[in-house]
């Protein structure tokens, strides 16, 4: 399983170096039960259980706050995301159903954030 | 200047004063922006796999279509900008990606990352300039102070999006100045609105509008301008209390005397 999220993000988890800039930067770091700086060391010791069960999978903003700082490409943000696509592609591993919607819009949503939660909760 | 042009979903729909001021600016400025036949919906987030082609498809379509008219490729919407921008990237230096993608589109040319993809604020100061807009204006916004919000699409990450220095960026403050206005730097004016968050989490979303919209107020920003309509709902219909926020274009219309 780590192999998958290693192939899926692109990311070498082992050239971090535990700096801790992704979680220092990270806006949404009170949110979160696995912090940023947390994935990459999870993946590299198999802790994927973990990670596919994490809160955090659906509190990251895809900011690239942790990208853009991160001094090691190791690059937060592309694991997270590639260990929420390992649960949004299972079967019933969706976070939003079409039918949650009608009750969250309202006149002025933008249709951007309905795509891209569909595209983030959704395959 | 002829440009092919990429208006997508939300500008033609809940963001239309982003698209029709930005257009109304461009005619004055004598930018003739050619929108693109038959675009589709650019998915709203870059996808992030690396074993994903089909969510990176529109993308690559619209770019191909720019290429075969031999024109950049102007967006105005900051994610609609993020999204083509970093599939260009990734066309042009990922070859597994470029070489699945053609493969399966079997486009008559393979497109291989040409286009150049230009933002609408990129345009006006690389093509244009700051300083023949400052000579066209005809209504200077004299003693307004803005806050410039640019949030994250546009900025990050800077080695793919090659926008501004992302964490001084002075693009949109040049802007302000060249409308006649007075730019107010604050310290969260490149930190996250809350973005789709708002559909599931409105809690979070909110804390992160009222601390983008405090940090502009306490350095005495009067009003905001922003180049996202997700942005602009975000800290208008989840921050508390938001300062009159627009959208760049509008402002830029209304200095050019063309509102």
């Amino acid at each position: 399983m780590s192999e998958n999220i290693i192939r899926i993000s692109g990311i070498n988890p082992r050239q971090c170096m535990k700096c801790g800039k992704c979680s220092a930067t990270c806006p949404a770091f009170d949110e979160m039960d696995v912090h940023p700086h947390q994935f990459a060391s999870m993946v590299v010791e198999g802790r994927v259980d973990e990670l596919l069960a994490s809160e955090t999978l659906w509190k990251c903003l895809s900011c690239f706050a942790c990208v853009e700082r991160c001094p090691r490409s190791v690059e937060p943000a592309k694991l997270i995301e590639a260990v929420r696509d390992c649960v949004i592609r299972q079967k019933g591993g969706s976070y939003l159903s079409p039918d949650d919607i009608p009750e969250k819009l309202d006149s002025e949503l933008p249709q951007q954030a309905l795509m891209a939660a569909f595209r983030k909760y959704r395959k | 200047m002829t440009y092919s042009y990429f208006p997508g979903c939300t500008l033609k729909t809940k963001g239309k004063d982003l698209d029709s001021y930005g257009r109304k600016a461009a005619e004055k400025l004598g930018v003739v922006l050619e929108e693109l036949e038959d675009w589709q919906c650019c998915g709203a987030v870059y996808p992030l796999a690396e074993d994903e082609i089909a969510t990176k498809l529109s993308s690559v379509r619209a770019l191909a279509a720019a290429k075969a008219k031999e024109q950049p490729l102007i967006t105005l919407c900051s994610a609609c900008h993020h999204v083509i921008k970093r599939v260009n990237n990734d066309m042009k230096t990922k070859e597994d990606i470029a070489l699945r993608v053609n493969n399966y589109l079997k486009l008559d040319e393979a497109y291989n990352g040409e286009t150049d993809v230009l933002h609408y604020l990129e345009m006006l100061r690389d093509k244009v300039g700051f300083d023949n807009i400052k000579k066209m204006v005809v209504n200077p916004l004299k003693g307004r102070k803005i806050a410039a919000y640019y949030g994250c699409m546009l900025l990050r990450p800077s080695k793919e999006m090659q926008f501004d220095d992302s964490e001084n960026p002075t693009i949109m403050e040049d802007f302000i100045r060249a409308i006649g206005a007075e730019p107010v730097i604050y310290a969260f004016r490149n930190e996250c609105c809350g973005g789709y968050m708002t559909v599931n989490d409105k809690a979070l979303a909110s804390k992160m509008a009222n601390k983008v919209i405090a940090s502009a107020k306490q350095m005495g920003a009067e009003e905001m301008i922003t180049a996202c309509p997700l942005c602009l709902y975000n800290l208008k219909e989840n921050g508390e209390d938001c300062l009159p926020i627009y959208y760049f274009t509008e402002l830029l219309a209304e200095a050019l005397g063309v509102k």
